[in-house]
Parts: C-alpha cells; structure tokens; sequence
C-alpha cells in the first residue's frame, strides 16, 4: 500500500536528483525510450484489435519469445514437431532477455547473466553442453566452462564512503560487530543450502519446484524477508544492505517487499560448479542473455513471427484459435492450432486466454534499464572497473560493462547498462510515473545517479537509451510461491499449456527454460 | 626617419641576427645529436656545414644588384620560416623520413645559406651611412655581442623552459619581426611593399601558431623523468610511444616502461627466440604476437629455412616507426619489411580467435601483466588458442616478466601453460637493463635437446645454452595458481610483486 511518506519520499529524491543533474542544466543527450509501447499493452486491456480477416493452419502456437517460449519451441524441434509457431509481440526474440547493439558494442535490456547451475537444473545443463559453454566433466566431476562466457575478472566492485572495493559486501569502516554478523548470517545460508528437508528433498534448489516441502521450511514464505532478518537477530547495517541489495537485483524488490523463503532462496540454492572456475562465478556476454536467446531463436526462422500481439486464445472443439494482430500489415490473423502454448506472462495470460481465471496476487515490479555509451570507461580509486559497479548509496543498482568480456586491449569507448528497480513506491504508482517522465527526464535521474560516483562522466556520455519494463518480473511477495494461487497457474487450460517463469514465483533463466521445456513435454501428448 | 634612428634601427636588427643565427645553429646541432647520439660528432658536423653554408649566402651575395631592401626583408622573412621551424619540422619528420641525414643537412645547409646572406646585404644597406671603419667595428661588435648572448640564453633558458622547438619558433618570430619593423620604417624605399607585408605576417602566424601548438616533446620535464634525452615520442590510441637517447644507448619504452636497450637488446632478443627455434629445423612458418619493434623477427630470420614470418601488433603506429625510420631500420636490420616477412595491425586475441592457420613456432612478445587487459593474453583462454595454432612438432615461447622479482607470476604462467596441456621449458637469461628475465618454451610434445644456433649471435652460444634451463634456489619454483579469464590471479600476484619490489 502506497502511503504519503512514501510518496513524499520518492518525489523528495527525484527533485534531489534532479537538482543534482542541474549544474549542466539544459543537458540533452542522443538516445530515445525504446522498447515495447504502452499503447499496445492498452489495445490489449481494452480488447480493440479487428476481427481476424484470414486463417492460419498449425499444429502448434507457441505464444510469446522470451526464453521459455523460445525453449519451448527447441524442445518441440527435438521431438521431431516441426510444425508450429512462434508469435512474439516485439520484432525480436528474447523477451526480458533482449538486448541492443550500437556501433560501440552489444548490449543486454535485461537479463544479463546465468549463475553456474545446479545439478538439478538437468534441462540448462543439457543446453549449455549443446551450445559449447561447458565442455564435458573435469576431474572434480564438475562441467568444464568455456573460459571466454565465464565473466572476466574482476566481477564486483561497491563504492562506498568515497572509494571503491572488491565484492558487493560492504568492507569498507565496518565494525567486529558487522564482521559477526555476516559470518552468522552466511554460516546460516550454508546451513540453508545444505540442509535436506523431512522429505529428503534439498532445502532450496532450483528448478524451485523441486525444493522441499517441509512445512517448516516453507513457513518461511510467510513471512517477509525483513522480518525474519529481525527475528534472527541481524540487525547489522552494510549486512542488511547487502542482503536488500540482492533482492533488488534478482526480485525488483528488497527484503521489505519479499518473502522470506524468496530472500534465503537468493543465498542458499545456488549449488553449481564448474571445472575451471570459483562456485560463485557466472557466464555473461556482451548483449547478456540476449546471447542465449540468439542461440534459441536461430534454427527457427520463419517459424518465428515478430510484431504478432496475441490478444484471443480460445478452445474451439478440438482446435484452439490463436488470434493475433500483425502490427505491420495492420490486420489481425487467426491460428487454428491443435495445441497452444503461452508463454505470455500471467498478466497478459489471463487477458487472452477465454474462459481462464484470473490469478490474484500476482505483483510485478517495474524497471527501468539504460544503456548508455561512453566514449572512456570509467574509473575510481581503491577497485579496478569490474563487470558490475554499484554504488552503496545509490537507489539504482549500478551498471554493468558490455564490454567486460571483450577480450582485445584497450578499447575506451563502451556502453553501460544502467539497473534500476522502481520499487520506492508501490508498482501501479512507479509505472505511471515512469512513463509519463520523458527521455529527457530519466536522462536527467541517470546522470545524476552516476555523477555521485564518477565526476565528470557527463562529459563522456555519448547516447543514452532508454527501457521501460513496467511488468519485469514477478515478485515473490510472502505467500506467493507455496500459496495457492501459484499452485492454480500451473495445470492446463484445455489444449492450452503454460510456460512462463512467473509460475516459479521467480524470474530466472533456469526457471523460464525449465518451464518451456516441461510445457512441450506436457503438449505433446494433448496433440496425440 | 631620421637618419640616427635608422643607423640605431638597423643596428639592433644586427644584434637580433646574429643572435637568432646562433641559434639556428645550436638547435640544429643539439637536434643532431638528440636524434642521431654521439654529440661531439653531430655538433661539429652541424657546425660545419652551417658555417660553410653562411660562405655560400656571403659569397652569393654578390649577385644582389638592385633592391637591396627588399632583398634584405625578404631573406629576413625565409629565415623566420625555415629557422623557426627546423626544430619542430625535424622531429615531426624524424619517424617518416627515410634519410634523416639528407633532410638535416639539407635544412642546415639552407639556413645557413640565408644567415650568411644577412650580414652583406646588411653592409651594404648601411654603407654611406656610417663611416667603413666605424661600420665593421659596430657590425661585428653586436655580431659577438649577440652570439655570447645566444650561446648563454641557449643552454641555461630556452631549452629549459621553452624546449627546442618552441625556441626556435620564438627565434624565428624575432627574425619576423626584424624584418616587418626595416619594411615599416623604410616603405616608401622598397619596391612591392604591400606584397611583403603580406608575405611577412602570413610567415608570423605560421610561427606563432607553431609556438602555440608545438607538443613540447622536448622540454626538459619528460626528459628528466626519463633521465635520458627524449628524441621521439607520440601517443597513440593504444600507447604512448617514446624513444631516448643517451651518447649510443637508444631506449624504447611503452607508456614508460622499458621495452630495449639498445646496448643489450640482443640479449632479451637472442634469448627469446633461440632456445626454442634452433631446436625446430622444420619450422617453417612463425607467428610473432606483439614484438612490433621487430626485433624478435630480426632473431627469426636469421634462420634461412623459415619461409614466412607473421607478426600480429595492435599499434600501426609502432610497426610504421620501426618499419621506416632510419635507426630502427638498422637495429631491426630491416626486419619488418623483409619479404618473408607480413605484418598484421590487429589485437593479438581476436586476431588468434578468427586464424585458421598452424604454425610451427609462436612468439608471445606482449608486456607484462600489469593490468586485467593484458592479463587476458596470458590466460588459459588465450593458450588454448594458441595451441590450435600450433603444430602438433611445434613449439610457443612466452616472454614472462622477471623470475626473480615476480617470481609466484613468472611460476603463475608456467602453470597455467601445463594446465592447457602443453609441455614446459621455464628458463632465463640476464639482460643488464631489466634484470634477471624469464621465458617459457611450451610445446604439445617434448621438445628436441639439439640446438643448432645460426650464427652472429653475441649472446648465446652451445655452451651456455643449457644453463638458462637451471634455476637457482631463489628463483626456484613455486606453486600458484592457474591463470584464468575469470580470476586473473596474475595480474594480482604481479602488481603484489613488483609493488613490494619498487618500494624496496
Ligand atoms: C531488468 C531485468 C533484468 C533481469 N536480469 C536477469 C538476469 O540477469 N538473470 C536472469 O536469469 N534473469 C534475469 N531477469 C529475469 C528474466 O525475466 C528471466 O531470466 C527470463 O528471461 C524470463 O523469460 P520468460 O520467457 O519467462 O518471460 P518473458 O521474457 O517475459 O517472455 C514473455 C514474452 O512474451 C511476449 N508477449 C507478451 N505478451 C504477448 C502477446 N500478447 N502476444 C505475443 N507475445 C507476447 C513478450 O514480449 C515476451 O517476449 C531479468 C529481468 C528483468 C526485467
């Protein structure tokens, strides 16, 4: 619930912002807002599209091309089902995966990295050994990472009190008591990751479904993120920073807004290793997981249809009908299909979907991401530029470097991708006013968010470009992913399969592709 | 004009010259033998021909008939232009021009024909204006005055405080303006006037912009901090390139770390390729990776059997210089433009990751791992590329910083080559002007023990050979880690390392 603190809080920042930006008052930088308009995500609210004028015939639509419709689709060509579609609302594949490339550099939109997956998460694996990131097993028994998709050295940095250090746990001006307390605080996230639960299951593992049930541990869900924290006694200030920060970055939302079991699911089910490298180590690319999502949309081809906003998915006897307006010819097109599979999020889901029932408690945290290109990396004392570059006092998350993973020397020029959660306020209020700021505005916000770290870089901004995601990624508010709205979302409507990271409670690469991949299996035999 | 003041006028423009003709002449020799060293030489060759240049002007003075004045102002106006800018000309083209000599001699050589032109046509103009006696003594006691003026202000002023070039654009400027003040004072007396004037002021700009503008390559703040006379330096997008030289020693350094001497090059260079080339008599096509000061090459093509050499460096500012310039051409015997020989301008990783080519021995002549950037091309990552290009009989060399300063770094790299599964030789070699140096022979297969060294070497011979391959105790090995994109435990053992060793 928005209150009037809040409010005041967030406009309060912005203004301070915003006079921040103002000793270059009228500065204009070259870029846009980009990205999917809010006018269409309205024709589909108010249902205006034109009654389809000519039909389709498939055996398969898969709706939507982020990284669980696209999984979806390899793993019907796997099966040997050729015959489907792939509509996707955007002109490209990837989804919240997207990603950009300008003269300077490729860039991601969102997504940006993959940590080393578990064991469990067999469907990543299998792809990740099809796309040559890992190369058999090492002697450890662990996969062999290709060494150029690992992130470069060094990873992280955090600024803090005026200077840069290693890592995104605060070292800098901290006290033994702090010290105590991220050793008790990590000591219990090992306990966590390694503890089994009454039905032998990992406590927290990913794919998440495969966690454990035990009551107990599932009690976590009910409570926020913050109050366990409280209970537990961890009041350090840099540990809670820390802790909100990592929530922030995998959930739009910190310890205030998620569960608990959310919360110490970031920290204790990471299990993966590799051969050649740290267990904390990830693989990322210049354009992040667009990568990825170039890999799955290659062997499709035509199969693939951009600019195809969905807006009527309904059972038909045995057809289901796929109606979809082609943003180039103008005109809407039906598919009658044997079997569907949404791969839409649950909010446009259950929009498009006849006769499905709506899902109550489903919360999206909105965000803004810029890419914004420089003609010299940026510097700072005490830590070398690392691939993610945070600055403890800042509302946004920092940036991450495109070009990290360049292997040649020296070049200057690059383009940071700029994270910020708009979770200050409540999610319907953040989107409003994010829309309704102009590219000069975010402009200004930005540019003051990086001055505070890096005098001077607004001489070196050459362009800055602007994402709004006004539904990133489901947040897991308490209750959500054990309750029972989460377990609802999962079956079948009819012939129509869902697969959509949303249903995981938790919006990760494992869980999209896990989740596409189940959803082929579970079509393919409705179509027999 | 009263005639007093024009006596007066034309004296002081006496004084001028002949201080500026020092000048020249001090700028002419000091870049002598900043550029080309042994300065006892340079000087008195310099000198030498400037004062038979200065014959040439008196004796072609002669042949001024009509317009004297003109004549006068004119000379005046060339000497501003070619004297002003010889310096900074000079340095600019010392890196493009084949024949540096020629240009030099050729520039002194003109100078000195107009500065001996002044003094006549200055005699003359000032006949009938003061008694012959009177005259001379005048004219030659400014002349003197001037040149101890010169010879003073030369060493304990100017180059100091202004560096070369911009000296000799003060001084050109000064030679401007004696000639603009005799054109303002005498208008009416000469012929085409305005057409000077013109001439004159344009001749100015030129040198004043020179003056503003001129990178003070030369002043004496980057020479001390070099310890040795800069005689060449540019930065690049990739690098700032910058050449000393003191009496026969010319140094190269790469944002100001040392990458030769001359007085012991052959050292560094002979034991980089050696150890592993002789012992390759099948070896036919070479990969040299950074080295573009080809002096890794020169080492190569000692051997007649090698067919072809390529060399991948990122600067084409570095290959050009040491592909043209003189000097360089002479340490590098020409290397880089041998026929054998193809030069590539390209980054050394990116450059592997698209070859498709083998090759049967592979230099890796990059700096030292001093930062994540180059980290990178002593990483497991960049091996693994390597060792595709590798013939299977085939051997790699790496240039591994100092076992004895950085020793856990110089032991990190031989790790790291036996993690990519390649087969290791560590060994070193003392090169006076760095320190006890390290290198590493890495090969899919053990290599031969018979080395057959080609000849000329001054370093190497059958006999020390083999010790390069013995580490004493306290460059022995030691255990570190691998070196990985994604941990770059180099670069950290590196900076740990030479830090602890500097502040010693
Ligand atoms: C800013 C940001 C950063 C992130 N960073 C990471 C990260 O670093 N690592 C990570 O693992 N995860 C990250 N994520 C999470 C990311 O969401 C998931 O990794 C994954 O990409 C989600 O894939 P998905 O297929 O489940 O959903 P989506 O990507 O949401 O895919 C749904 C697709 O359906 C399309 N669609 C929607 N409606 C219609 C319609 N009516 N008709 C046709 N098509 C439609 C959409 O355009 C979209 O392409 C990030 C997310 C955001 C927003």
């Amino acid at each position: 619930m928005k209150t009037r603190r809040d409010f005041l809080a967030t406009t309060g920042a912005g203004a301070a912002a915003l006079l921040a930006g103002c000793h270059r008052a009228s500065a204009t930088y070259p870029g846009s807002i980009v990205g999917a308009s809010s006018a269409i995500g309205h024709r589909l609210r108010d249902g205006t599209f034109p009654t389809p004028s000519e039909t389709i015939e498939t055996k398969v639509v898969i709706v939507g091309g982020g990284i669980s419709g696209l999984a979806v689709a390899r793993r019907l060509d796997h099966h040997g089902m050729r015959e489907f579609l792939l509509l996707e609302l955007e002109h490209e594949a990837g989804g919240n995966a997207a990603s950009g490339r300008n003269a300077v550099s490729a860039y991601p939109w969102g997504a940006h990295y993959v940590p080393l997956p578990n064991e469990e998460s067999t469907e990543v694996l299998a792809l990740f050994e099809e796309l040559g990131l890992t190369r058999g097993r090492g002697t450890n028994g662990a996969p062999i990472f290709d060494e150029e998709s690992l992130c470069s050295d060094p990873l992280e940095r955090l600024f803090d009190a005026g200077r840069w250090q290693e890592g995104l746990l605060p070292q800098i001006g901290i006290t033994d008591a702090d010290r105590r307390q991220y050793e008790a605080f990590f000591t219990r996230m090992v306990q966590f990751r390694d503890r089994r639960g009454s039905d032998g299951r990992p406590a927290f593992t990913i794919p998440l479904d495969l966690s454990s049930r035990d009551p107990e541990l599932l009690a976590l869900d009910r409570i926020t993120m913050a109050e366990w924290l409280r209970t537990q006694h961890f009041d350090s200030v840099p540990l809670l920073w820390h802790v909100d920060y990592c929530c922030r970055d995998d959930y739009g939302a910190g310890i205030a807004h998620v569960s608990a079991w959310a919360g110490v699911h970031y920290f204790a089910s990471r299990r993966g290793r590799a051969a050649n490298a740290d267990p904390d180590a990830v693989v990322t690319w210049p354009e992040g997981n667009g990568w990825l999502a170039h890999q799955l949309a290659a062997p499709l081809r035509e199969r693939l249809r951009g600019g195809y906003v969905v807006f009527n998915i309904e059972q038909n006897g045995e057809d289901v009908f796929v109606d979809a307006f082609d943003l180039a010819r103008e005109r809407s097109v039906r598919h009658r299909a044997r079997g569907v599979v949404c791969a839409a999020p649950r909010f446009v889901a259950q929009r498009i979907v006849r006769g499905l029932s709506p899902t109550s408690g489903l919360e999206y945290s909105p965000w803004m991401v810029a890419n914004i290109t420089v003609d010299t990396l940026p510097g700072g004392n005490g830590a070398a530029l690392a691939w993610d570059n945070v600055a403890r006092a800042s509302a946004s998350l920092g940036y991450v470097v495109a070009t990290h993973q360049d292997i040649t020397l020296v070049p200057q020029q690059s383009v940071l991708t700029h994270y910020w959660p708009l979770d200050v306020v409540d999610p319907r209020d953040a989107r409003q006013q994010a829309i309704a700021r102009t590219h000069r505005e975010w402009c200004d916000l930005i540019v003051a968010d990086l001055v505070q770290i890096h005098p001077g870089i607004e001489e070196h901004i050459q362009n800055i470009d602007v994402w709004l995601w006004g539904h990133g990624m489901i947040r897991p508010v308490p209750g959500f992913i054990w309750g029972e709205e989460r377990a609802r979302m999962l079956p079948p409507h009819g012939a129509v399969v869902f697969a959509h990271s949303d249903m995981s409670g938790i919006s990760i690469f494992e869980e999209a592709f896990t989740r596409g991949t189940h959803a082929a299996d579970s079509l393919l035999p409705l179509l027999a | 004009m009263h005639d007093r003041g024009l006596r007066l006028l034309l004296l002081a423009s006496v004084f001028t010259i002949a201080t500026c003709g020092l000048i020249y002449e001090l700028i002419a020799g000091t870049i002598a033998s900043y550029l080309l060293g042994d300065s006892v030489l340079q000087f008195s060759t310099v000198i030498g021909v400037y004062l038979f240049a200065m014959g040439i002007g008196s004796w072609l003075s002669r042949y001024v008939e009509k317009n004297l004045l003109g004549v006068f102002i004119q000379v005046e106006f060339l000497i501003a232009l070619f004297g002003g800018s010889a310096a900074a000309g000079l340095f600019a083209l010392f890196a493009y021009v084949s024949s540096f000599r020629v240009l030099l001699y050729a520039i002194v050589l003109i100078i000195g024909t107009l500065v001996g032109l002044e003094i006549p046509l200055l005699l003359r103009l000032l006949e009938g204006r003061l008694q012959f006696k009177d005259l001379i003594s005048k004219v030659f006691t400014f002349d003197y005055i001037g040149a101890l003026l010169a010879s003073l202000l030369f060493p304990l002023v100017l180059v100091p405080y202004c560096g070369v070039a911009r000296s000799g654009f003060l001084f050109g400027i000064l030679n401007g303006v004696v000639g603009l003040i005799a054109l303002w004072a005498l208008w009416d007396q000469v012929p085409r006037a305005r057409l000077l004037r013109l001439s004159g002021l344009a001749v100015l700009a030129l040198l004043i912009t020179g003056f503003a503008f001129s990178e003070r390559i030369m002043t004496w703040s980057e020479a001390a901090a070099y310890g040795e006379d800069v005689i060449f330096a540019k930065s690049t997008p990739y690098q700032r390139i910058t050449i000393t030289r003191r009496d026969d020693d010319m140094r190269l350094y790469l944002n100001g770390n040392l990458q030769f001497s001359t007085r012991d090059e052959y050292r560094y260079h002979e034991s980089l390729i050696h150890p592993g080339l002789s012992r390759l008599p099948h070896a036919r096509h070479v990969l040299v990776l950074g080295g573009g000061d080809g002096l890794a090459v020169r080492e190569i093509l000692r051997y007649p059997q090698i067919e072809n050499v390529t060399l991948v460096d990122l600067d084409p500012a570095m290959t050009r210089l040491f592909s043209t310039q003189e000097m360089l051409t002479v340490l590098n015997r020409g290397a880089l433009t041998a026929p054998r020989v193809h030069v590539i301008n390209g980054d050394a990783f990116a450059w592997l990751r698209a070859n498709r080519e083998v090759f049967d021995f592979i230099v890796a002549d990059f700096p030292d791992p001093s930062n994540f950037s180059i980290g990178k091309l002593y990483s497991t990552a960049f091996y693994q590329r390597a060792k595709t290009a590798l013939a299977e009989n085939g051997a790699m060399v790496i240039q591994c910083t100092s076992p004895f300063v950085a020793r856990k770094s110089f032991w990190c790299i031989d790790e790291t080559l036996h993690a990519c599964g390649l087969v290791t030789e560590p060994y070193h070699a003392y090169v006076p002007s760095f320190g006890e140096w390290g290198y590493i022979l890495a090969s899919p297969r053990p290599l031969s023990r018979d080395f057959e060294l080609p000849g000329g070497l001054r370093f190497l011979d059958q006999g020390n050979l083999v010790s390069l391959f013995e580490f004493p105790p306290d460059m022995a090995r030691v255990s570190t880690d691998i070196n990985r994109l994604n941990n770059q435990a180099l670069v950290r053992y590196f900076e740990i390392e030479w830090a602890r060793y500097s502040r010693q």
